[in-house]
């Protein structure tokens, strides 16, 4: 059984401060998606209302074709991954994952199979006697995750379930979150404010920012197409550049960015308006020595990426980051021009943030 | 290497074993003697004081009336109690501050004249028998034990579990049961025996609640001694000493108690 799940324009406070604003989302049949953010953004208050912790302010919450608004926690039905997994310390790990079938009735010799399959399929099968206190932080984990997923629900949620975990492990984790829901082809709603964990697990990620979503998308849209300045700056475009379209040559757009005229291929970029932001990686914006056809600047501190030499630029749209070739390194206080990349460079509305 | 220990500091923790042993070596050791009067050392050895003791109808029945205070005063003021303590730990931010230091109020007054008010009203105003207002009067005394304990291990607890059991399809008044209540039951343990023992060895309440026909052990011990100096109280003493040791023993054989040196 596979449903989805839909946030209908929910608002919610903490007393009297909004936490989430009318807030939309919609997680597909089987599909993962990530809610990422930074701290304090509304991620975990987001699966606390889906979960029934909380109450909307306004709004609907529906799973499939439940509306679980009004419905009490027990009664809904998800599985949940706690940040701190929440494992319950007086019972051992067979325990723990057979809890969910307990609470269900689920006859006692039933339970333990179901409960030992589980324990097993998440690699713990000589620990199901085991105490969570005599557990280390990935078999916690596990346990978290085979006790939220033994009981078969319809919906996943992950509260930042790696962020206790080391590096190696939280890599080697993921990949499995990702196969178990896949192979049980679960809705999931996921929560971290790791970007490349939320890009590498998910089918779709919202990015947000103060209690709004502000571009929910595929992975790659996000990181080659932002819709906007935060989702730009958030996956890593250094630079965004106000820009004002001046007119058209061919097939070129010109544009009048920070005392110089920019030209950009219609066929990369589609404006928002004549007035727009033209976002660019430290890779999309080659620098040159001057003269040239390009953003002048003034070359300021200079380091080896390796691959590239980065530098900080100072140009009338603001001091900017970009990246020149390794051949001939430029001095500081020289002067060069910026000749932005079209293929890593996207243009964005000029909007408040 | 072994560290040295200054001789100040080996003088003091002999000083304060002997302070806190002395008084019972002296308890035990007069309860033995076969003169007539409470002395130490004991004159002779026997057990006829002990004898004498369980002759005496009053403290058998007393006795009775101390235990059954103690464990159903005790049971009742946690009924209150444990409920209060989770209710103010669970929702620490929405309750006000001063609302835990109401329940540290029977320690706060002095015990006369807790006893004095409770004997006014309960017994005086509301005409309620002695048992009764004893019962009342010793679950109200060990209440701040029971709600202040208790709180010490919910101040520290993670009540996402209670919410990871609640998601599992439990509802919350059953969490309370099967996940909250079996993890603090260190803290439960402790202000049983804690609010037992205050209870068992209350005297100023239990002055005033105490009625005809109707007393518990320390006050029938006091009333003993105004009439007779002999070494049965020191007896009966060692006895009551005894069942709290052996009530601690039992119950740390079956539920742990290793809370205590933790
Ligand atoms: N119980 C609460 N009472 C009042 N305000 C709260 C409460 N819980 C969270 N908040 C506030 O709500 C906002 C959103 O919190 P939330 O926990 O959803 O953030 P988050 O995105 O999960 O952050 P993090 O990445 O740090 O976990 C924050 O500004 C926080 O201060
Ligand atoms: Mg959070």
């Amino acid at each position: 059984m596979t449903v989805s799940l839909t946030l209908e324009n929910i608002t919610a406070h903490y007393g009297k401060t909004m936490v989430l604003e009318d807030l939309n989302l919609h997680v597909g049949e089987g599909e993962l998606v990530s809610l990422l953010g930074s701290s304090g953004c509304g991620k975990t208050t987001t699966l606390r209302l889906v979960a029934g912790f909380l109450e909307p302010t306004a709004g609907h919450i529906r799973l499939g074709d439940r509306d679980l608004t009004r419905l009490p926690s027990h009664a809904r039905d998800i599985g949940l991954v706690f940040q701190t997994y929440a494992l319950f310390p007086h019972l051992s790990v067979k325990d723990n994952v057979a809890f969910g079938l307990k609470q269900r009735g689920i006859a006692t010799a039933e339970r333990n199979k179901r409960a030992m399959d589980m324990v097993e399929r998440v690699g713990l099968s000589g620990f199901a006697d085991r105490y969570p206190a005599n557990l280390s932080g990935g078999q916690r984990q596990r346990v978290a995750l085979a006790r939220a997923l033994v009981i078969d629900p319809p919906l996943l949620m992950f509260d930042e379930p790696l962020s206790n975990l080391d590096a190696k492990l939280r890599v080697e984790m993921r990949v499995e979150i990702r196969r178990l829901q896949q192979a049980n082809g679960t809705t999931a709603l996921y929560v971290t404010h790791d970007q490349e964990e939320a890009f590498s697990i998910s089918d779709r990620v919202a990015i947000m920012n103060k209690g709004r979503i502000m571009q929910l998308d595929t992975p790659e849209v996000l990181y080659s197409r932002p819709a906007n300045a935060f989702v730009a700056d958030f996956v890593g475009f250094e630079n965004v550049i106000e820009a004002v379209a001046t007119g058209e040559d061919g097939d070129m757009i010109l544009a009048e960015a920070g005392g110089a005229l920019l030209k950009l291929p219609k066929s990369h970029f589609e404006l928002p308006g004549k007035e727009f932001l033209l976002a660019a990686r430290a890779d999309g914006l080659t620098v040159t020595a001057a003269p040239g056809e390009g953003l002048p600047a003034t070359l300021g501190l200079r380091t080896y990426l390796g691959r590239a030499y980065q530098y900080v630029c100072e140009t009338q749209a603001g001091t900017l980051t970009a990246n020149g070739p390794l051949g001939a390194p430029l001095e500081t206080g020289a002067n060069a021009v910026l000749i932005p990349q079209p293929e890593q460079c996207c243009v964005l509305p000029r909007e408040a943030l | 290497m072994k560290r040295k220990l200054h001789p100040a500091l080996i003088a003091f923790a002999v000083l304060v074993f002997i302070f806190l042993t002395g008084p019972l070596v002296i308890i035990i050791g007069s309860s033995l003697s076969s003169s007539e009067f409470l002395e130490f050392p004991p004159q002779g050895l026997s057990l006829r004081w002990y004898e004498n003791a369980f002759d005496i109808s009053a403290f058998r029945r007393t006795m009775g009336t101390s235990f059954f205070l103690a464990v159903a005063g005790t049971a009742l003021s946690m009924l209150v109690g444990v409920p209060a303590a989770y209710a103010m730990a669970r929702y620490r931010v929405q309750l006000p501050g001063w609302l835990g230091n109401v329940f540290v109020l029977p320690v706060l007054i002095p015990e006369i004249v807790l006893g004095f008010s409770i004997m006014k009203t309960i017994t005086t105003g509301y005409e309620v028998p002695v048992l009764p207002s004893l019962l009342i009067g010793h679950a109200l005394l060990v209440l701040p034990y029971c709600v202040r304990v208790t709180g010490a291990s919910l101040n520290s607890f993670d009540f996402s579990i209670e919410e990871a059991a609640v998601s599992l399809g439990c509802p919350r008044w059953k969490a309370f049961f099967i996940v909250i209540l079996p993890n603090i039951r260190a803290g439960l343990i402790a202000a049983f025996i804690l609010a037992f023992i205050t209870s068992l060895n209350d005297v100023s309440i239990s002055l005033f609640l105490t009625g005809p026909g109707v007393s518990t052990l320390p006050i029938q011990l006091l009333a003993h001694m105004e009439q007779f100096f002999d070494p049965t109280i020191a007896s009966v003493s060692v006895v009551l000493m005894f069942i709290t040791v052996g009530v601690m023993a039992v119950v740390e054989r079956t539920l742990g108690l290793t809370f205590l040196t933790k």
